[in-house]
């Protein structure tokens, strides 16, 4: 049992964070509008509970320009990914103990 | 954390992931409308070779012509409705139309379909146009099932009945017309039903 809780990764123990990661795991990359439509949450919601993914080194956050409107795509690391993938793994042997 | 708490997270996951990669706005009314325009088109077709001197009809005829312009006018009718519907649906769940998984249905369905339609005017040009129907059919099978990866309402077995559609078509090519017909008007029809009795209402 304390096996699989070590696992459970406290930076995903958000609901926010957990979507950010469960989008950006089955997508390339997604922008901060899109991510802000699916999960539903306010600007400054979202861009600080990114910025605690990105911390982490989770996910990693280009910023540019399209046009002159500013553009900020969000896409998962391989660290995020494996650690992403850890967590899932442990909730589900959580579920069936 | 309770494990209630954890099971609502794996929905999350779950959730998320889905919505995230796959184009919702598609609309179930705009299928059923696009088989009854092509119907209609069809009708139309037929009346005009019918009335025609003879039972199939040049390239270099009138209404060869008619029958492009009744075939654009099909198409050009369904896809405008399908956009203006779709976009309806969307705004209605609050997303936009134009998000990273309609680019990526858009591309997936778009590469079979125009590679298609280029080669079947190659084929018009060449004075080959006995398998029109079956090669519609066929192509836009295979755009189906390609596209069907990034929407909803298991549009791939669509695509398998379009694709068998036209091999069948391909083999008895006099029927092409009444092939056609099933193809993309009832099928449209039957498959729109579908969509919008799950998911539009």
């Amino acid at each position: 049992m304390k096996n699989i809780l070590g696992n459970i990764n406290k930076a995903f123990d958000h609901r926010i964070r957990l979507g950010i990661m469960s989008v950006l795991v089955v997508n390339e990359h997604a922008d901060f509008k899109t991510l802000k439509e699916l999960l539903g949450v306010t600007d400054g919601n979202l861009a600080s509970h990114a910025k605690a993914l990105e911390k982490e080194a989770y996910i990693k956050v280009e910023k540019s320009f399209i046009g002159r409107k500013p553009n900020t795509k969000y896409s998962a690391t391989k660290e995020g990914r494996l650690a992403f993938e850890k967590h899932v793994a442990a909730i589900e042997k959580l579920l069936r103990t | 954390m309770s494990i209630e708490d954890y099971l609502k997270d794996l929905t999350e996951i779950k959730d998320m992931m889905h919505k995230s990669s796959r184009f919702f706005s598609l609309s179930g009314l705009s299928g059923i409308l696009a088989g009854i325009y092509a119907l209609i088109g069809a009708a139309v077709g037929y009346y005009i070779v019918s009335t025609h001197t003879r039972d199939y009809v040049m390239i270099s005829e009138e209404a060869f012509r008619y029958i492009i312009i009744d075939l654009a006018l099909v198409a050009t009718a369904s896809i405008v409705t399908g956009l203006w519907l779709s976009y309806r649906k969307a705004r209605k769940n609050n997303e936009s139309l134009w998000n990273s998984s309609a680019r990526r249905l858009a591309e997936a369905l778009l590469v079979p379909l125009i590679t298609g339609g280029i080669f079947i005017i190659i084929k018009i040009y060449q004075q080959h146009y006995g398998l029109t129907g079956a090669l519609m059919l066929i192509f836009y099978g295979l755009a189906l099932v390609n596209a069907s990866k990034y929407t909803i309402g298991n549009v791939k077995y669509l695509g398998y009945i379009e694709i068998v559609l036209g091999l069948v078509c391909a083999i008895v090519p006099t029927f092409g017309f009444v092939f056609w017909s099933i193809g993309f008007g009832v099928m449209h029809i039957i498959y729109g039903s579908l969509i919008y009795i799950k998911h539009d209402r």
